[in-house]
């Protein structure tokens, strides 16, 4: 398996991940997709790591695991919390933040 | 420490002290606050006393490192330009204490306000390093606009916002300014020094530049016309105390720049410009006279006068010569003196009657004699009547003006006739007349308010009649610097 | 003797006066007023000493008091010039106020501002000494708006009145605009002289390109024509009678108002070498001396006649300088102050009787009821008219004598003219208030009365000093230090042109007796006759109404539109509330794209990146 597949792999499941992001409107699926770029992130750098012989990218995706799994935590009782307080689980529901 | 430093952070340690009390004992913060700015005012005599007037060059100074890597210093030192600005600081600050009685919201952080502005603007007049220099400069902006903010009146939110925008984006330049000297200074020398008279005589293709990027900024805090709309609306806002403060100290502080770094460091730019900014300058002192006579506001008026007469003094900075020169000091003091008088008288009428519409006020010669008499004394030297302290330097700057070029003197000389109109003007419509409505029965002036009039009363006479020991005192600094 | 002839003296006891009136003269109000008038005496004493004093050595003395101001060449100190012209002045001024201070007792008694009239009226002396006894233009110039400060707060001394305070601020308005002109040539002294003493200029004064000196001159000539009332800047005079009477006589009849003549003859130095400003000089005065005595003609109201009638006098005093003859303006100046004086104040003594009535054509027949005012009334008349044996006969016949010697005949025939007007409008005024028939109110009739004796034995004094001040020899001393006129006439033609002037002034009274006494030539008819010239002349030749339309109502105009267009709505709108609202602007379009959408942010960076990357690659 060359190099040139996990890349694809990775930046296939990366885009993924982002349309996922831009099309999706319930938030649990919006977390997901995060994951799922988190994901094609950490395969890229331990492609890169073996590329470069190098033991460093495989430290940063430990980092980036736990990372992301306290994310996914943080992101999914703020969005329990949001689902309580309106009923929805619709992104759209959240423009707290607009100007 | 030295006794400039001491000066400087007198009311500094005032303000530190009044943070440990509480706030309900509003008596005790107003006699502490006062107390300080009055040991401050002492210190100011004590200064005047060590200050030798026969030298010109800086004199009690005081040097200690403060940021080696930049060249920065704790450099202060006081000449005969400072002198007297400094102590029409001191003297001020005591008066506006005694003044602010009538404040009663937060009256704490009022006087904390108060004297760390105290040292701010001493801070602007005594410090010779320029980073300094500008901290000071606009720190003072800060206290000012909480004032303004805080207790002023109506319209004061725009007004507090204007006043610290307009004074800030003038500051940019000013910085600006500053470090282009900084830079022309040290690629000339290889020395990296903030020291002030380091930067005189520079030379630069980009001297023109840089002399309107630091004129921008001390022109708005002159506020030379046409930069001085900022001015009616921070004054008719501010409490009385603020608008003493910014009429009697923060307008020369504009002033005091262009004396002290705009125009030694820029010699021939400024040579150069004195054309138009005379121009500016008679402009404000006739339209800003004609202005003055059609507000409705007893203290837009004032303000307004304020432009009038500031327009003299740059009139005489920008003669370049003694007359000139001296007048323009001269006439700083004079106005900080009557423009905070008349603040003053106005704030006085404002806390009877709640209103400074002119047209609201009336025959209070009747009912407020002793007012009345002060209030047309101020007036009257304000309008530069001979043997007040107004004609000294309007007189002064005018020759200044003349020997410059007479048709800018004699420019400048119609505005005797204007200032005449727009003072008679209130006096006729505030002063005499036949008091209606709530005009009838007001009081007098009370004790308090005689003990902070009758010092600045007795000035007007004193500079006016003899004005000879106050010229002395700045008199071979300026022959230094016509020089 | 030595240390009483001082002249800061003279002006230390008026200064006494208003600090002792100011701090205690409330508490002791009963004695305010001899007070006042006790310092002014004291002045008047210092100032007989300076005269016998300075009489016997005979040069110029001048004292310096302290240095004023010093900054670099510009050297002024507070100093005295004493010499003949100042000693006349001071005489007169302390003669004066003397006289009318002792009337104000009695005049004023019942004024609630008794202590503060006899302050400004203290104040008001030590400022007229300041300027007749100063050795330098820029002290001279202390006393000079000072005179005119006084003048302000006398006029508008019924502050609560309007009329009263408006004619004050337009009496200290007008005298600005002159002030204004009065500064600029003591500059321009200063820049060519280099100094701004009197004795000094005078001795440079040939080293100066003339064309200099006549630009001082006319500055300084503007200066007088706002002091002492002169077209163009006289409008002032006749609103300052709003003023009590007693300050009517002092200020705006007898001293005040003659400061200008005053000026050009101590600056007859320069004027001397600038023919031009000469002539202005000589035909400002003749024309203000015509044109004010018309206006005086069909005036009704006692103490604007007056009013004219001084501004028509200060013209002959102008008119005389104008010509060179300097004495003889300072000797009709003196003359006049005495009989001017008494005229007001027995204008002032009528209205005291007729409780305050000011119309003529509301009097009538009061020599009955006030003797004393009628016969000094009747001598102040006869003065000023130039009936022969009274003072204004020498004054007034010396003007017109040199004016004639000169060569100036036109000026001389105007000037003769009208003194018979004068003569006309004085007897007019006299017939109608002490003769013909009673014309005021029935009611009033009961409380016409004489004045009390602390009002009429000032009268007396001055109708003395008004038939005797014409034969002390004051143009033979002032000739000490005023140059005279060189041309000499034969005493044949000199006693023709005396001739001439007492005809001319016997036509005057005659047809005022005529008129008004007998009838003979109904004044209605001759009303009726020159309908157009009368209401031109009742209207004052619309010189109000003109400067109205021409300069106060554009002034005002325009500072309101420079204020609303300029200041509020070009610089304040447009540059500063402009500049702030582009930045709102800015923040608002930038704010649009703070939607709150995660989706949007992420399709943002998601943009720039791509950017990114194109650009990169």
């Amino acid at each position: 398996m060359s190099l040139v597949c996990v890349f694809g792999t990775s930046l296939l499941l990366f885009c993924i991940g982002l349309i996922g992001i831009l099309t999706r409107r319930n938030i649990i699926i919006v977390l997901l997709s995060i994951e799922l770029m988190l994901t094609a992130c950490n395969i890229s750098f331990v492609a890169g790591s073996r590329l470069v012989s190098n033991i460093d990218g495989e430290i940063i995706v430990l980092f980036t695991i736990a990372i992301s799994a306290a994310e996914a935590a943080l992101g999914l009782s703020l969005a329990i919390l949001w689902a309580r307080l309106t009923g929805t689980t619709d992104i759209d529901s959240i423009s707290l933040l607009r100007g | 420490m030295g006794i400039l430093s001491l000066l400087i952070f007198l009311p500094v340690i005032g303000s530190i002290v009044l943070l440990f009390l509480p706030k309900e004992k509003e008596y005790h913060i107003r006699a502490i606050a006062f107390a300080f700015t009055i040991v401050t005012l002492f210190t100011g005599i004590r200064t005047l006393i060590l200050f030798d007037s026969s030298l010109a060059g800086f004199q009690l100074v005081e040097i200690k490192e403060w940021i080696p890597n930049l060249g920065a210093k704790y450099h202060l030192g006081i000449d005969g330009i400072s002198i007297l600005l400094v102590l029409l600081t001191v003297f001020l600050s005591p008066i506006c204490v005694l003044a602010s009685s009538a404040i009663t919201k937060s009256v704490k952080s009022f006087h904390i306000s108060l004297l760390l502005l105290e040292t701010a603007m001493l801070g602007v007049f005594l410090s010779l390093d320029v980073l300094l220099f500008y901290i000071f400069w606009e720190f003072m902006l800060i206290p000012m606009a909480i004032f303004i903010g805080i207790w002023g009146s109506g319209n004061r939110i725009y007004a507090a916002i204007k006043f610290f925008l307009f004074t800030m984006a003038g500051s940019v330049f000013l910085l600006f300014g500053l470090i282009a000297l900084y830079i022309i200074h040290y690629k000339h020398t290889g020395i990296l020094s903030l020291y002030l008279p380091d930067f005189y005589n520079t030379h630069s293709h980009l001297g023109k530049l840089f002399f309107l990027f630091i004129s921008f900024g001390f022109a708005i805090k002159v506020p030379l016309w046409p930069f001085h709309t900022w001015l009616p609306d921070a004054h008719t806002e501010a409490p009385t105390a603020g608008s003493v403060i910014l009429a009697g100290i923060l307008l020369k502080m504009g002033v005091y720049g262009f004396l002290r770094i705009a125009i030694p460091v820029f010699p021939e730019e400024s040579q150069y410009f004195a054309p138009y900014i005379l121009g500016l300058s008679i402009i404000g002192i006739i339209f800003g006279g004609l202005v003055a006579m059609k507000q409705s506001d007893v203290k837009r008026l004032v303000a307004y006068s304020s432009v009038s007469h500031l327009g003299f003094v740059m009139l005489g900075v920008f003669s370049f010569n003694l007359q000139g020169i001296t007048g323009s000091i001269i006439q700083m003091i004079n106005h900080g003196i009557n423009t905070g008088l008349l603040f003053l008288l106005v704030g006085m009428i404002y806390e009877r009657r709640h209103t400074r519409e002119i047209a609201d006020i009336n025959g209070l010669a009747v009912s407020m004699p002793r007012y009345s008499s002060i209030f047309v004394i101020t007036t009257l030297a304000s309008m530069a009547l001979p043997g007040t302290n107004g004609f000294i330097g309007e007189f002064l700057c005018l020759v200044g003006g003349f020997k410059y070029n007479p048709l800018s003197g004699f420019l400048a000389s119609l505005g005797v006739i204007v200032s005449a109109m727009y003072l008679l003007l209130v006096n006729q419509k505030v002063i005499f007349g036949r008091p209606t409505g709530n005009n009838v029965n007001l009081k007098d002036l009370s004790i308090r308010e005689w003990i902070v009039l009758v010092p600045l009363v007795s000035f007007i006479f004193l500079i006016g009649l003899y004005p000879l020991p106050f010229i002395k005192l700045i008199e071979t600094t300026i022959l230094e610097y016509v020089k | 003797m030595e240390c009483l002839s001082h002249p800061a003296l003279v002006l230390l006891f008026p200064l006494t006066g208003i600090l002792w009136n100011t701090f205690f003269g409330f508490k002791f109000k009963k004695y305010a007023g001899y007070i006042a008038s006790g310092m002014i005496f004291l002045s008047f004493l210092i100032s007989t000493i300076l005269f016998f004093h300075h009489s016997q050595s005979n040069v110029v003395w001048t004292k310096d008091l302290y240095t004023w101001i010093r900054v670099g060449n510009l050297d002024i100190s507070i100093s005295f010039l004493i010499d003949p012209l100042s000693i006349v002045m001071l005489l007169v001024v302390t003669s004066v106020s003397l006289v009318v201070h002792i009337y104000s007792i009695g005049y004023m008694k019942e004024d609630e501002g008794f202590v503060r009239f006899f302050i400004y009226l203290n104040l008001f002396v030590l400022s007229m000494l300041l300027l007749v006894s100063a050795n330098n233009f820029l002290m001279m110039f202390i006393g000079w708006e000072c005179v005119g400060l006084c003048s302000y707060l006398l006029i508008g001394f019924w502050y609560k009145e309007r009329a009263p305070v408006f004619a004050g601020k337009k009496a200290f308005i007008v005298n600005r605009i002159g002030d204004f002109g009065f500064l600029c040539g003591i500059i321009l002294i200063f820049l060519n002289f280099g100094v701004l003493d009197f004795i000094t200029v005078s001795q440079h004064v040939n080293n100066i390109n003339p064309v200099i000196i006549t630009v001082i001159c006319f500055l300084l000539f503007l200066g007088c024509i706002g002091k002492s009332a002169q077209i163009p800047l006289y409008i002032w005079l006749p609103d300052a009678m709003e003023g009590p009477t007693p300050v009517s006589a002092l200020i705006h009849a007898a001293t005040m108002v003659t400061a200008g003549v005053y000026l050009v003859a101590r600056c007859n130095f320069l004027f001397g070498l600038s023919p031009c400003a000469m002539n202005l000089v000589a035909i400002t005065g003749v024309l203000t001396a015509f044109f004010s005595a018309t206006i005086a003609i069909t005036n009704t109201d006692m103490k604007r006649i007056l009013a004219y009638s001084t501004i028509s006098q200060l013209g002959y005093m102008f008119f005389a300088c104008g010509i060179g003859a300097y004495s003889a303006g300072i000797f009709h100046l003196a003359t006049h102050a005495f009989f001017k004086g008494l005229l007001f104040l027995a204008a002032g003594s009528v209205m005291h009787s007729l409780s305050g009535e000011l119309n003529i054509f509301k009097m009538g027949n009061l020599s009955k009821y006030t003797p004393y005012t009628f016969w000094t009334f009747i001598i102040a008349g006869l003065a000023i008219s130039g009936f022969p044996g009274l003072s204004g006969f020498f004054s007034k016949d010396k003007i017109l004598i040199s004016a004639f010697s000169s060569g100036k005949y036109l000026l001389w025939l105007s000037g003769l003219f009208t003194a018979y007007i004068t003569a006309f409008y004085i007897f007019r005024m006299i017939m109608l208030i002490f003769f013909t028939t009673e014309r005021f109110d029935r009611e009033k009739r009961q409380h016409t009365h004489e004045s009390p004796y602390i009002m009429t034995i000032p009268l007396i004094i001055l109708a003395l000093l008004s038939i005797i001040a014409g034969y002390i020899p004051i143009p033979e001393y002032l000739s000490r230090v005023l140059p005279e006129p060189s041309f000499v006439l034969p005493s044949s033609t000199k006693h023709l042109l005396e001739l001439l002037s007492v005809v001319v002034c016997l036509a005057g009274i005659v047809t005022a007796f005529l008129i008004y006494q007998k009838n003979i030539i109904s004044s209605s008819r001759i009303k009726q006759k020159f309908l157009k010239l009368y209401t031109l002349l009742f209207n004052k030749y619309y010189v109000d109404e003109f400067y109205d339309e021409l300069i106060v109502k554009p002034v005002n105009r325009f500072s309101l539109e420079f204020k609303n267009k300029i200041d509020d709505l070009l610089i304040d709108g447009l540059f500063v509330n402009g500049s702030g609202l582009v930045i709102k602007l800015t923040g608002l379009l930038t704010n649009l794209m703070q939607t709150g959408y995660i989706r949007h942010y992420v399709l943002f960076i998601l943009a720039g990146m791509i950017i990114i990357l194109v650009i990169i690659l």
